[in-house]
Parts: C-alpha cells; structure tokens; sequence
C-alpha cells in the first residue's frame, strides 16, 4: 500500500460540531445511513457534503472536544 | 375528522425540520405540507456564503420538492399558498381548494421589511432561493454592489460579494456595524477587516432614495451623500409572517404568539421558526435563528406523535460567517442592565464579556482565534428559557 492511500484510509476518531445547528459529526460513528462509513475523517468527506441538519457546508464545522 | 392529517405550512428550516422529525417519530402518521415557493430543499444561511463557496442557486437545492416528498412520506402541495384558516371548522383555504387538518402548524418564515423612502422598491432582498436565483441573474463580474443595512445579514454578503470580486458599499443608519449585537470595539474590528478586503463603510446616514440610472442606480443618503452602483441590495432586517395568522383570529404580537408547546392561540394550531414570538412567564422573544428552530421542531415532533414535551432553551451563541473576521455573538437580553468587559481584544483575537449590575455573566461575544470558547462561555450564560 502507498503511503498516500493508508493516510486515506486512516481512521478518524475526532469530533466536528456545526456552527450554525451544533450537529456533530462523530469520524468513529460516520454517517452510515449517508454511505459514510464509520471513521471516515471530515477531511475526507467531500466538500460538496451538506450538514444533515441545517444545511449548511463543512466550512461551518469547528474541531469539537467533549 | 378522524382521518385529517397533520398539515405544516411552509417549506423552509422550519416546515422540514419538523416533518423529518415528525417522521422519525410516526411513521404512519399522514402528513400534509403546502408550501408558496417551489418545495426545493435548501440551507438558507448557506444565501450570504454562496460565492466565496463557488455555489449558484441551482447547486443550493439539496433536493426537490419530490424527493423530499418520497423520502419523508409527505404529501407535499408546492406552488400552493394557503389563503385562509378556519380555527373552528379546522379547515384551511389554498390557491388550490380547501383542505381539512387534525393538527394545523404554521411554519411561515419571516419577510423583509418594508423601507419606506422614494424609490425603495428598487433595491432587491435575498431571503429565500428565488430571490437569490434573481440576484444571482442580475450581478455581473465585478460588479459594484451597495448593501443597506450592516446587520448580521447585510455584513456577511458584503464579505461574501467582496471575496468574490466585486466592489462593495456598505451603508448603515447606525453608527456601527452589528450595533444591537456587539460591543462597539468589535463592531470596529469587523469594520475594518471588511475595509481590508475592500468594501467601503458608509456609517451614520441611512438611504432617503434611490433613483434608476441609464446604468445602474443612484443612492442619496440622509448626510446628502450620493453614491452609485450596479445593484442595491437590502438586509434592513426582517418581520415575522403574521398576516395569515392574525387575519384567523391568532394571537399576534410581533410574530404569531406560542407557549413553550408551540401552541398558537387557537386549539389544535401550532407554529415554529421565523414566525413565531415566543411568550412565556412575561418576557417575549423573536428568535430567527437555525438553532432555536431545531430544538422547537424536536419538541413539537414530540407532542404531535402523542408524547408531552415542552421547549427549553439554552443562551443562543451566534457564529457571524464572516471569514475576515469569524465572530460568534451571544447579545444579553435587550432589557438587561449592565456593561460589556474587555477580557482580550489584540490583532488574533478578542473575548468580551457583558456582566449584569451583581458581575454574572449575561452574555458574551468572541472574535478571530477565541470563537472556540463559545460552548464553554454559553454553558454559563443565563438559558434563554428554562
Ligand atoms: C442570508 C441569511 C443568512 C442567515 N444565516 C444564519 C446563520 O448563520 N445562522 C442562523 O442560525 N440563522 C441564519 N439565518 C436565519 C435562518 O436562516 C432562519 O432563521 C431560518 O432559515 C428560518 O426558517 P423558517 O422555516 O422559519 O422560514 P423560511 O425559510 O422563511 O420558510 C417559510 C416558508 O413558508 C412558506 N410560506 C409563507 N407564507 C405562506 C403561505 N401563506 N402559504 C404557503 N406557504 C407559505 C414560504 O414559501 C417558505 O417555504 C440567516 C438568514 C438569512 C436570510
Ligand atoms: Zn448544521
């Protein structure tokens, strides 16, 4: 495996929260019912992705620590 | 009427929030929505970052009235705008017939307010996806736009315009940018981080007309200045849609008036999101804002599948989406006696805090690399209701 494809498939295990509706985006959880699967890292989720809840695009997401 | 359905008007935040919820909840439950514009599906806080974000109206719709439909199991009625409501017959009046409910939820929005000075009708509002798709189809490359209004709103399509390319005048009444939401000092840091990337200020004087030119439009302002532009843009702020409601015999305030079970007035109608005046235990408020309409579709969910619930809501920090100067604001209560407090306020960041006459904590607003303290500083701010 090239080092390129195992940063892809590293797994993510932080948390993003929505600026504008506070939904989170738990990388170990993914959203499966979206076809992304768990781990997935927001940086590998497309920029084109909508928050489930409002909308709005990953530029609105900030790193959150619970 | 044993076999009514739930019947929500409106397909914006509110209107859908709530059918998805309301979904997850009764699966089996028929639900009715009517809705004035198309049905399409789309963020409206997404209208004043679009550019910069490379998005057009058609790549805002984030599904069609049909697909919605489908996915939530609605009987979806777009293009239809509902004329009338009979509280006592439980009955509504649309373009097309009319139409019996159960449970009756009036998810209206809000609309911009009207100005009222010589040739105000020819500046345009954005405040859903059709208005966008006719600006959108109205600005040229580069084209210079004059924003009225440097409110939330007005200020985040100014940054949009300028970080797009185009030249932008920012004209505002007040004295300052955000003025009934910010400290003065960061209301001056957005300022200037907006004249950095372009946009010029006019503060202080408001529109008195504007008049139609062979190219493009002149603006007098109130101080005598004149300026020109391609286009006018508007963002003085917006009122709740009441009309339907007050013309059915609905409490009214300044938005349709609920309780914390988002019941309106009259037995079996309910209302949430941009049109309604939350009233309780004395104090009133208009929140048109994402968050709180979120919490108040869950609730509402709740009590339409059969399970009592009742609205709490925690301080309401709100994230300014103005990437030259990121700010989150969490204004105190417009009664409440106190000072706003420095805590840091240098070239990366500022934290300022608004305390009360007894030194708590009442609200708070946060700019550049502090905006990350926001959960933590709105866990200690008073709820907005218990
Ligand atoms: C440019 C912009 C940026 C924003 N940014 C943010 C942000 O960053 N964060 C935040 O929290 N909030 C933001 N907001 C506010 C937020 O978008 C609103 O609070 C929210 O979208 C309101 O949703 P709503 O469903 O209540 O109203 P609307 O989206 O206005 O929906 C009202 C619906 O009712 C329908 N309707 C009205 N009358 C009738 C009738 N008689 N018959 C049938 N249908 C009818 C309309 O067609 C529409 O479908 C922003 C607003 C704007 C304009
Ligand atoms: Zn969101």
């Amino acid at each position: 495996m090239t080092q390129l494809a195992e940063a892809d498939s590293a797994v993510g295990t932080r948390k993003w929260i929505c600026l504008v509706c506070d939904f989170i985006y738990d990388e170990a959880k993914g959203i499966p019912e979206e076809g992304i699967a768990p781990g997935t890292p927001m940086a590998a989720i497309p920029d084109t992705w909508a928050c489930p809840d409002c909308g709005v695009t990953k530029a609105d997401f900030e790193p959150y620590d619970d | 009427m044993p076999h009514a359905p739930v019947v929500i008007v409106g397909a914006g935040l509110a209107g859908y929030t709530l059918a998805k919820e309301l979904r997850k909840l009764a699966p089996e439950q028929p639900i009715t929505l009517i809705t004035a514009d198309s049905g399409a599906l789309y963020s409206k806080p997404m209208l004043s970052n679009a550019l910069a974000q490379g998005q057009t109206a058609p790549t805002l719709v984030q599904a069609t009235a049909l697909a919605q439909a489908e996915k939530l199991q609605l009987d979806l009625r777009p293009n239809c705008s509902v004329s009338a409501i009979y509280p006592q017959q439980h009955r509504l009046e649309t373009e097309s017939g009319e139409l019996p409910y159960a449970q009756l939820v009036l998810a209206l929005g809000a609309r911009p307010r009207q100005l009222d000075f010589p040739g105000a009708e020819l500046a345009l509002s954005v405040n859903n996806l059709d208005d966008y798709a006719r600006f959108r189809a109205r600005l040229t490359p580069g084209a210079h736009v004059l924003i009225l209004g440097a409110g939330l709103v007005g200020c985040e399509f100014a940054n949009d315009l300028a970080a797009s390319g185009h030249a932008v005048t920012l004209v505002e009444a007040g004295e300052r940018a955000l003025q009934h939401m910010a400290p003065a000092s960061l209301s001056l840091r957005l300022q200037n981080s907006l004249q950095s990337i372009g946009v010029q200020c006019h503060f202080g004087s408001g529109a008195r007309e504007i008049k139609q030119l062979e190219h493009g439009y002149a603006v007098s302002l109130g101080n005598g200045c004149h300026l020109n532009a391609d286009l006018v843009l508007s963002a003085t702020g917006l009122i709740p849609e009441t009309a339907l409601a007050k013309s059915a015999g609905l409490a009214v305030g300044q938005g349709i008036l609920v309780n914390d079970q988002l019941c309106t007035s009259a037995a079996d109608i309910y209302a949430l999101g941009d049109c309604v005046e939350l009233g309780v235990s004395g104090s009133s408020q208009v929140l048109p804002y994402v968050l709180p309409l979120m919490q108040q579709a869950r609730v509402l969910a709740s009590i339409l599948s059969g399970t009592p619930s009742r609205l709490s809501l925690p301080a309401l920090p709100v994230a300014v989406k103005t990437p030259a100067c990121p700010m989150v604001l969490c204004p105190p209560d417009r009664n409440a006696p106190g000072d706003w407090h420095c805590e840091r306020d240098d070239s990366l960041g500022a934290i300022h805090h608004f305390l009360g006459r007894d030194g708590g904590l009442l609200g708070f607003a946060l700019a550049g690399d502090a905006c990350g303290q926001r959960r933590q500083l709105a866990g200690r701010a008073p709820a907005l209701l218990e």
